[in-house]
């Protein structure tokens, strides 16, 4: 078998499945808090069981979720959308089909850009979870249980286009999707708990063109594995194609432990779902009011933020970028930003501790306790300014050399004879003070 | 004999004092011990009643079709699948019916899922036609109509979706109210075509059917395809002036139908006498709609069957009957990728043009008036082996149900020789039962068909 050993680009779209967290079910009025239900099947109802003759009723609050997700990820609105029936049989699902929307999803044509390029939004559309099942043993017995405690919580679905081309760009998409999904405040995307799914298309291109083939990630419940495993595949993939074979058209699940994927089905035949428009739930007529109205009540997403601390704080972007994903903590930085100068801090530093310390923010902190902390831990020991400029006159005195050096631009220097000063005193300084006056001698 | 009375009879001489609650229960559960066993009219019964005087209908004996679920009631809609089905929860129908003081004396048989115009799908066995038990009642709400025809109660309730509630009400010589789509919610009524199923009252009477669609209609909360409109009081329209009314009469030249049309025609001679105009009108040919709704019905059938197995049911999808069968296949093809297109995308494009056919006629004329059945009630077995027989005895009512528009089929003739009725099917523009209503109170008062009413 020759050895072709060619180099291939990754072709990659991902599917991500994130539960809302609306107060009730998508189409009935049970409570939405599967992950905290203390007994399975409590929170359930005629609707979400799939009695007979039981009807689904759409939860506004999750369509206008949805749309908002949409407008976030600059996708376009249908005016006009619906509910399909998407058929097929598996114990989770009480009424032989799922209720999703098909050929008119609420949100298409958006995008979402990352450091390694724009990724294209196909589409974002709106449907029910299912429920779950249980595999257990009882009395010696292996039986499967159903939970539907999670069956009808609503479940949005955002497809991109395959423009993603490495496994850390897959990963960063999924990160900055979650933390707009949560600075919507429309879902809490816990991974563990099933509350953000992913699932990655891919196949590998000599030309850039779509390959005949396409390998399916399932069941991947964090943007690391999903690198590790998108990661994998592309060796793997490289390996087969290199020599003559085509990979198998398959899903494939993440083993964590081996670091390896491995095959979970093959598809030999397309699903046929039968999706028809549900003649329970009457199609929507939104108007480009609404639309702009809700526009109008985004909240400002992460990038926005980031850009915005620059501009206004001067927060270094690689600090924002780490504090924004607790999004509770947004609006709590931002007064504390505030309220920095007021105290002599410079937003930045108080911006940096909290990452380098990876300080946890907890609902009874607020922005003068915060202040307050940074100013005991960074207390200084009040200096006489004439011992403090004898100090450093006998620093610059045994360092002639920094001084040439400093004139002649090497301003790093400072740095050293900040380190000397402090050194020689041997006292909490307020090293501004020190800066300040160790740059005005330095001038003189 | 207080079984006899209409349901105005009852609340007005209940209302005087002159007759008990408790003597008109033990007079229909009477007619129910004497007929039951031999009509197979009920499935199950409910001896228990509360008197509700204070309420509008005083906890009288009341009917309803098997796919209404009630709560203590086991509910199987005439399948052995739902055999031991016990409903947790109330259809809002009869919930509505609860809260107004209607009392469930009973569920009446039915084609089984409601698949049918004969009731010979039920699994349970066939209901006969009290009239004459040679014949079939009809269906799928059979088993409805026959309690009213043989007074086993004082009025009930069926669903129809196309003709379910109006055919057998002119097999059975009664009168049978479809409302408009979305008049009366579809909560908790086994699914059988979700876009055109809609629950309405048969009656002894058009005066009792007003009365009863009074108290089941309204906006519901629970379905999204109900009405966000109240309803407006309908016994306002009985005993209302038709002159001037323009009715137009339809499928008057069908081929095949030259006979039944013999002994309709002269009895709309009564309308002209009132001072409607009557005019001969032409509608799309009746053939157009069997096709669409075979397509959309059989497909929503397939889809809203979905959810029955033997994992929640305990009887599995082997216990469905042929016909169910049948449908479930026809639909899972007609919506399966590559035919969807051909025909259930198809079906619905030619159900707008049937909706436009009525509508262009309504700019024309108050009311349209056809026939219920091409004919009187069919004898026993006639379904069997008869693949499309519901859809050929509603093919007269179906683009009413499909475009979801209101009508009635009240008695207009009724056979010396095998006393069987005919059935005149009285339809109006969408949300306008008062019309039809008006015009069938009308038609009642002024003839004497109607079993209940001495008007000659």
């Amino acid at each position: 078998m020759t050895d072709l050993n060619k180099n291939y680009q990754l072709i990659c779209g991902l599917e991500v499945h994130a539960e809302l967290k609306t107060k009730s079910k998508m189409f009935c009025g049970c409570k939405n808090d599967p992950f905290n239900a203390p007994k399975p099947n409590i929170y359930t109802c005629p609707v979400c069981l799939g009695m007979p003759g039981a009807l689904p009723v759409p939860n506004k609050k999750a369509i206008e979720w949805t749309i908002k997700l949409g407008l976030a990820l600059n996708c376009k609105i249908n005016l006009f959308s619906k509910f399909d029936r998407k058929h097929y049989f598996y114990p989770d699902l009480p009424k032989g089909y799922q209720i999703s929307q098909y050929d008119i999803p609420f949100c298409y044509e958006g995008y979402l850009d990352t450091s390694e390029g724009r990724v294209g939004i196909t589409r974002i559309h709106l449907e029910e979870d299912t429920g779950k099942l249980l595999h257990k043993t009882i009395d010696g017995k292996k039986v499967s249980l159903v939970d539907f405690n999670r069956g009808g919580v609503p479940l949005v679905e955002v497809v991109t286009e395959p423009d993603i081309k490495t496994a850390t760009q897959a990963a960063e998409y999924g990160r900055k999707l979650r933390d707009i999904i949560r600075y919507l405040d429309i879902g809490n995307c816990d991974m563990q708990e099933g509350g953000m799914r992913l699932e990655a298309n891919l196949s590998l291109s000599e030309d850039g063109s779509l390959p005949d083939y396409k390998v399916e990630l399932k069941n991947i419940n964090s943007f690391k594995f999903m690198e590790q495993a998108i990661a994998f595949e592309i060796k793997r993939q490289t390996k087969l194609l290199n020599t003559s074979k085509t990979p198998i058209q398959e899903t494939r699940g993440w083993d964590t432990k081996k670091q390896q994927s491995f095959s979970q089905r093959t598809k030999e035949t397309a699903e046929d779902y039968r999706y028809f428009p549900d003649p329970d739930i009457p199609p929507f007529q939104f108007t480009k009011e609404q639309i702009e109205e809700w526009r109008k009540e985004l909240p400002m997403l992460p990038e926005q933020i980031i850009n915005e601390w620059k501009a206004k704080f001067n927060v270094e972007k690689r600090y924002s970028k780490l504090l924004i994903s607790n999004h509770q903590a947004t609006s709590l930085l931002e007064l504390v930003f505030i309220a920095a100068p007021k105290n002599n801090i410079i937003p930045n530093d108080i911006a940096k501790e909290i990452v380098n310390k990876n300080i946890k923010f907890n609902k009874n902190l607020d922005s003068e306790k915060i202040i307050n902390s940074y100013q005991k831990l960074h207390q200084t020991d009040s200096i006489d300014l004439d011992v403090l400029k004898q100090a450093i006159d006998e620093i610059l005195t045994a360092n002639s050399d920094a001084i040439t050096k400093y004139k002649n631009g090497k301003t790093q220097v400072i740095g050293f004879l900040l380190g000397q000063v402090a050194q020689k005193l041997q006292q909490k300084l307020d090293m501004r003070q020190v800066r300040s006056e160790l740059i005005k001698a330095l001038k003189n | 004999m207080l079984n006899k009375l209409t349901l105005k009879q009852t609340i007005d001489q209940l209302d005087n004092k002159k007759i008990t609650l408790e003597d008109i229960w033990a007079d229909v559960l009477n007619a129910i011990k004497n007929q039951n066993d031999k009509l197979n009219v009920y499935l199950a019964l409910n001896k228990n009643f509360k008197p509700q005087l204070n309420k509008p209908l005083k906890g009288l004996p009341i009917a309803v079709k098997d796919n209404f679920c009630t709560k203590g009631l086991i509910t199987t809609a005439s399948s052995l699948l739902l055999k031991d089905f016990m409903p947790q929860f109330e259809s809002t129908v009869t919930q509505k019916l609860k809260d107004a003081g209607g009392e469930i004396v009973g569920k009446t048989n039915m084609d089984a899922w409601a698949h049918g115009s004969s009731t010979e799908t039920s699994q349970y066995g066939r209901t006969l036609n009290p009239r004459n038990l040679e014949h079939l009642p009809g269906g799928s709400s059979g088993g409805s109509a026959a309690a009213v025809a043989a007074d086993m109660c004082i009025a009930s309730l069926g669903s129809e979706t196309a003709g379910s509630v109006r055919q057998p009400a002119a097999w059975c010589g009664v009168v049978g109210l479809k409302p408009t789509y979305g008049r009366t919610s579809r909560y908790g009524v086994v699914a059988m075509a979700s876009s055109t199923d809609s629950p309405g009252p048969i009656t002894k009477t058009v005066e009792d059917a007003a009365i009863l669609l009074n108290h089941i209609s309204g906006p519901d909360p629970l379905n999204a395809t109900s009405t966000k409109k109240e309803s407006p009081d309908f016994t306002q329209s009985l005993d209302k002036s038709i002159k001037n009314l323009k009715i137009g009469i339809i499928y008057h030249n069908l081929p095949g139908l030259e006979k039944i049309w013999e002994l309709f025609e002269p009895q709309l001679e009564v309308f002209k006498k009132l001072g409607a105009q009557v005019e001969l009108a032409n509608a799309m040919d009746p053939k157009h709609a069997i096709g669409v709704y075979t397509v959309v019905q059989r497909s929503e059938v397939s889809s809203n069957l979905a959810r029955f197995d033997d994992v929640r049911y305990q009887y599995g999808r082997d216990t469905f009957g042929n016909e169910a069968k049948k449908r479930i296949m026809l639909g899972t093809h007609t919506l399966s990728k590559g035919y969807a297109d051909q025909y259930y995308n198809l079906a619905q494009q030619v159900r707008t043009l049937l909706i436009k056919d009525y509508e262009k006629l309504f700019k024309k004329y108050d009311v349209l008036i056809s026939l219920t059945s091409p004919g009187f009630a069919k004898k026993i077995g006639a379904s069997e082996g008869e693949a499309m027989f519901g859809e050929l005895e509603d093919k007269l009512v179906e683009v009413s149900s499909l475009s979801g528009m209101p009508g009635i089929s009240i008695p207009c003739y009724r056979d010396e020789k095998t006393n069987l009725y005919l059935g005149m099917n009285i339809m109006a523009p969408m949300w306008r039962e008062d019309l039809v209503i008006q015009m069938a109170d009308a038609f009642e008062k002024n003839t004497h068909w109607n079993s209940w009413r001495n008007n000659d």
